[in-house]
């Protein structure tokens, strides 16, 4: 275990580095942010002048080492827009971000969960049937069309809840359920076909025989291990999430990161690109690192396999 | 394998994903010539006109309405998809050239090589996909053929995974190992021997992958980074159409349902596929 352990976290160090390195790289491809920062017509001396106040004059490899170097004491350099810490901008909207991704996540496992078993156990039945019919246009549907879907329905329709903006309960609904949609419709299709998988193991033929009641082998000898695959669902959501959260976020205006790191590429504040994606990665690479240990304490053969 | 009809008509949901598909794809490249109003120029006079519908069967001039600048929006969906699928296609194919072919490497040379690649798949899964993209196109700019390449690139390593996988088990098939005895080339046992076993889950991948990638793309250009006005796009009419959304639900309406029933069929047809071709396989996802 502590060896599974050790190469998980390496591998959770390396994929960060790979991904520093991605963002450091094509952020330089971006453009010339000295003569982005000088007014226009500044003269080529000014532009040099920046340049090597900023170090851009040095060579690639050099920059780069330089950068990792900051980057690991959380020094993204300072915000063109703000003119303060761009690892401090980024971090004060990251609760926004965090508390829709969570809500998101958090509804919609609840909700496919149940979804997903309903549609498992009454297989072949109209629940099913309506289940399956929901999850696969849950998939189709991007997710910011769904929420201005539901903006113009449930905000500007009915008016029963703000169109955009953070701050009270009433602001987070929207967004959550959007999200939380996306989110169940993936869980409950996987589940479901995790579930119907397993229920046909010899297992679960033994505890029926046993005579044990159904909800005892439901969710003692099927449920355990149905859910497996979900957890690792999760992680890959929770990407897919904060990745969209650039999108999600402009729909609702909800103060997050996503939104941040749009307006960062419009007015070309690199160094809040830069932090803004640096610490997304983190996150998920976090929570991935912890999906795969719990992954590991949940089934004894993945540890044992490596 | 199943005859192809007999099994296609035996699934309802298959069957549907095809005919969807089938018509949006022949209504895109039949564009020009449907008899549409122009998808750039719009008339002022006509400027956000509700759909025209005076009984069920009898659509008016603007089925779909129009927009704030009185373009007919069922024809800017039209023209939108043949950008969306050019785009798409293209992104698809060119990720599943590089992904097949990177797979094949690893999976048959296996060590060092596919310790790297798949090293380096690792790290890309890091970076969530949308970030990656967005960063990507924002530095190299919003054309087509970047989103192109930027879509390809979010997409090969699916391909990479699952070509590798399946490589490291046809690679020691009997097959394989008698072209080996009789001095084939390595080029010739992997491109004529290896590619053709390993197409079939490829494919499987591609389609699952244009779902993905459609929507990948409104979504860039709902943000402003896919192809850029005037030519229409499904994202792109989306963010317009958010500022009339108090008066004009149909702007922000049927773009969306046209990339929703666009991406479902494809699905539709991606999860038929698979049944199609491994019955043992149920659709998982």
């Amino acid at each position: 275990m502590i060896r599974y352990l050790l190469t998980k976290i390496l591998e959770a160090l390396i994929a960060v580095w790979g991904v520093l390195t991605i963002v450091f790289f094509v952020t330089r491809i971006i453009g010339d942010p000295a003569a982005l920062l000088l007014p226009l017509g500044a003269s080529a001396e000014q532009i040099d002048a920046l340049n090597a106040q900023l170090g851009l004059d040095r060579p690639l490899i050099e920059q780069y080492i330089t950068y990792i170097g900051q980057v690991f004491q959380g020094d993204f350099g300072q915000s063109f827009q703000f003119g303060r810490p761009a690892m401090q901008v980024v971090l004060e909207r990251m609760p926004a971000t965090l508390e829709l991704s969570t809500a998101a996540i958090i509804l919609g496992t609840l909700i496919g969960a149940v979804a997903g078993s309903i549609a498992a156990l009454k297989k072949g039945t109209m629940a099913e049937l309506i289940v399956m019919i929901f999850a696969l246009l849950g998939q189709a549907t991007p997710v910011f069309w769904l929420g201005i879907m539901l903006i113009l329905f449930f905000a500007v329709d009915l008016g029963w809840v703000p169109t955009g903006g953070y701050g009270t309960i009433s602001h987070l609904i929207l967004p959550a359920v959007t999200l939380a949609v996306f989110v169940c419709s993936s869980i409950a299709r996987l589940l479901r076909s995790n579930l119907l998988d397993v229920l046909k193991e010899d297992y679960v033929r033994t505890a029926r025989a046993k005579g044990l009641m159904p909800r005892t082998i439901f969710i003692w000898h099927v449920g355990r291990n149905a859910l497996i695959p979900v957890v690792t669902m999760i992680g890959i959501i929770t990407g897919e999430l904060l990745g969209g959260s650039v999108v999600t976020e402009t729909v609702f205006a909800w103060p997050g990161v996503g939104r941040l790191i749009i307006q960062a590429i419009e007015a070309k504040d690199f160094p809040v690109i830069q932090a803004g994606v640096a610490l997304i990665a983190f996150i998920f690479v976090l929570i991935n690192l912890a999906i795969d240990l719990l992954y590991g304490l949940l089934d004894p053969r993945i540890r044992e396999r490596r | 394998m199943k005859p192809f009809f007999s099994a296609l008509f035996r699934s309802k949901a298959g069957l549907f994903g095809w005919i969807i598909l089938i018509v949006f794809v022949a209504v895109a490249i039949a564009a020009p010539w449907l008899g549409l109003p122009n998808p750039i120029r719009g008339s002022l006079t006509a400027r956000l006109a509700p759909p025209t519908w005076t009984g069920l069967f009898s659509p008016g001039p603007h089925p779909f309405g129009t927009d704030q600048l009185g373009r007919d929006i069922l024809s800017r969906i039209v023209f939108g998809s043949r950008t969306t699928l050019l785009i798409a296609c293209g992104a698809v194919v060119l990720g599943g050239i590089v992904g097949v072919t990177l797979g094949i490497i690893a999976g048959y040379f296996r060590g060092f090589v596919d310790s790297l690649l798949m090293r380096l798949v690792d790290i890309q899964l890091a970076l969530p996909l949308m970030l990656l993209a967005l960063l990507v196109v924002a530095a190299v700019g919003p054309s087509t053929t970047n989103l192109v390449i930027v879509l390809a690139l979010t997409s090969w390593i699916r391909y990479a995974r699952i070509v590798r996988g399946q490589v490291l088990a046809v690679r020691e098939r009997e097959f394989v190992l008698s072209a080996k005895a009789i001095g084939a080339s390595t080029a010739r046992i992997m491109f004529s021997h290896i590619l053709p076993n390993i197409l079939t889950p490829a494919l499987v991948v591609a389609t699952l992958e244009l779902a993905r990638v459609i929507i990948m793309d409104a979504a860039l250009s709902f943000i402003g980074l896919g192809v850029q006005p005037p030519a229409p796009s499904w994202g792109r009419m989306l963010a317009d159409g958010r500022t009339y959304i108090s008066g004009a639900w149909w702007i922000v309406t049927f773009p969306g349902l046209a990339i929703v029933l666009t991406v479902l069929s494809v699905n539709l047809v991606g999860d038929w596929l698979r049944d199609y071709f491994d019955p043992r396989q149920r659709s998982v996802r």
